[in-house]
């Protein structure tokens, strides 16, 4: 087994840290994982983008081409992944910052208005957290539980307060992406 | 211990730290930079010597005289950095002092860019300062590389009074990974013969230095360091092998490309292939006995690197002419992706391949082609 994921978005989105969430679920469900960011000029404001492998194996490549998973949080990574991705790949877009609909018919576009739901929340930081939900509904290697519990074992003390609106976040994007996936079928 | 998700640079500033490191000094560069952040928190902490130096020329010049006092002492750059240091990296050599040097490798030359690449292989290898000597290099793949690396190049360093560098990119650097970190060794000098160690009076006199102005006396010493670094190529040789034992096709690549072949080399083998990766850990020295041995039994290499083919030399040194030896390489920055080592691998698995045209030749050849 091998996954591989790319969550690309504005610095400030949250992109980094939905990564490693996602890192340290695998992690401590006992499989091989590498996570790395873009550490370019890009930092300092524009796209910024990482890139998650899980594996059962020794992990080779810690970058890919063309991505089978990715969280698209603003327009300019739904234009910049949409056309590399995988045939058979499962695309998350953040619809709150969209203005088109799917130009490809050959991947699972899935449509989530994460801003939105993050604000109905209560936080707007949450973001990145629905749309990572939103992207488990696609990736059954990984329960939402171990991504709650990761959560929970990795957020340092002084955000632990934050957990259960981590925990709702994450399952309104679970569930949102559950309906639209049962539609699609 | 339980393995904990670490980023490369933080790992390796970890992993000092636990095998007994008492002093640092460095100066700020990217991608290097989380190394020396990293210790400026953890080293005070710790009541050890953290000093971030006014250049990399200070710096070196502190590891030098830290070194002097037999301390664990660790420096740590990137490319442009490294090349400042290297007159002080020489000194150290002709002083016979260990020390431990990261280098974080990025594009070149001159200030290049700040993302991943392998083009200080030629500089690390032979040593980059003048005159005789060699360092140990030993280059990751890996987080958890990076910490075992790390670690072990303070021992080899002081076991053999030479300069132990770490070359890694900043792929490695920037990657976070599962990792465990080996226990906290605590600081412990030995009673070496050799350092100076405020005892003056009570032992004869010691004295360090890279001097000799008798070429017979300096010549001496260029032998002495000859004869360890015989040593060295004897016991310290390191590498991983991946699919090797009916390898007809031998990948070799080294750090972060040797780690994308890894990819590469799984898909082909699930296409049938027979064919294999040699991953060099000591890239000084160099596993040329062990590609020797597989050069009997395989009917070519294939070596890709991040560099326009610098370990290729070492990989042609060790076939000897005998089979073909191909050459796949990215420059400036650009990481190759698995599919163009996969590429490689098939060309390599369908043609006939030469032995008279050099690979670099054959490469810029097919790039401009392509």
């Amino acid at each position: 087994m091998q996954k591989e994921i790319i969550i690309s978005g504005f610095g400030g989105q949250g992109v980094l840290f939905a990564g490693q969430v996602i890192a340290y679920a695998a992690m401590d469900s006992g499989k091989q994982v590498t996570w790395i960011p873009s550490y370019g000029p890009e930092m300092r404001g524009g796209t910024a983008n990482c890139t998650v492998v899980i594996a059962d194996h020794e992990i080779g490549s810690p970058l890919v081409k063309n991505p089978p998973l990715v969280i698209a949080l603003n327009l300019p990574s739904y234009n910049k992944y949409e056309t590399m991705m995988q045939t058979g790949g499962t695309l998350v877009v953040n619809q709150s910052m969209i203005d088109r609909g799917a130009k490809r018919a050959d991947i699972n576009t899935i449509f989530i208005p994460a801003n939105e739901i993050a604000e109905q929340i209560g936080d707007r930081k949450l973001t990145n957290m629905v749309t990572v939900g939103a992207l488990l509904a696609a990736l059954p290697e990984l329960a939402l539980e171990t991504i709650e519990a990761a959560l929970k074992a990795h957020l340092p003390a002084r955000h632990q307060h934050l957990l259960p609106k981590n925990y709702e976040a994450l399952r309104r994007g679970f569930e949102s992406a559950k309906e639209q996936m049962s539609v699609a079928v | 211990m339980p393995k904990e998700l670490w980023k490369g640079n933080e790992a390796i500033a970890e992993a000092a730290v636990r095998a007994g490191l008492e002093a640092y000094f460095g100066y700020p560069i990217t991608p290097q930079t989380e190394i020396l952040e990293y210790l400026s928190r953890r080293m005070p902490e710790l009541g050890r010597t953290f000093v971030q130096a006014e250049s990399e020329l200070g710096a070196i010049n502190m590891v030098y005289g830290a070194a002097c006092t037999g301390v664990r002492v660790m420096s740590s750059s990137s490319s442009p950095g490294m090349s400042l240091m290297m007159e002080g990296i020489s000194y150290i050599a002709g002083t016979e002092v260990p020390a431990v040097l990261v280098n974080v490798m990025r594009g070149g030359p001159g200030l290049g860019n700040i993302a991943p690449a392998q083009g200080d292989y030629n500089q690390a290898v032979h040593g980059g300062g003048h005159g005789d000597y060699q360092p140990i290099v030993l280059a990751p793949a890996s987080v958890q590389e990076a910490i075992d690396l790390t670690a072990l190049s303070f021992d080899l360093a002081e076991k053999y009074r030479a300069i132990c560098m770490v070359i890694l990119d900043g792929c490695v650097g920037q990657m976070m990974e599962p990792a465990e970190m080996p226990e906290m060794k605590p600081v412990h000098r030995e009673n070496w013969d050799w350092n100076t160690d405020a005892k003056m009076g009570k032992r004869e006199r010691r004295v360090l230095s890279s001097i000799y102005i008798e070429p017979a006396e300096e010549e001496k010493m260029n032998l002495r360091v000859l004869n360890r670094w015989r040593t060295i190529e004897a016991k310290e040789v390191r590498y991983k092998e991946y699919f090797l034992d009916d390898a007809e096709i031998v990948v070799v690549g080294f750090g972060t490309a040797g780690r994308i072949a890894l990819s590469a080399v799984r898909e082909a083998r699930t296409e049938g292939i027979k064919v294999g990766l040699l991953r060099p850990i000591t890239v000084s020295p160099f596993p040329y006995e062990v590609i020797d041995q597989l050069t009997a039994r395989a009917d070519a290499f294939l070596v890709t690197e991040m560099n326009s083919g610098q370990m290729l030399e070492d990989v042609r040194l060790a076939v000897k002419g005998r089979v073909p030896v191909e050459f796949y390489g990215r420059l400036g920055g650009v990481v190759p992706f698995p599919d163009e080592i996969l590429n490689e691998i098939h060309r390599m698995a369908k043609s006939k391949l030469s032995l008279d045209v050099h690979p670099r030749d054959a490469w810029l050849e097919r790039m401009a082609h392509a």
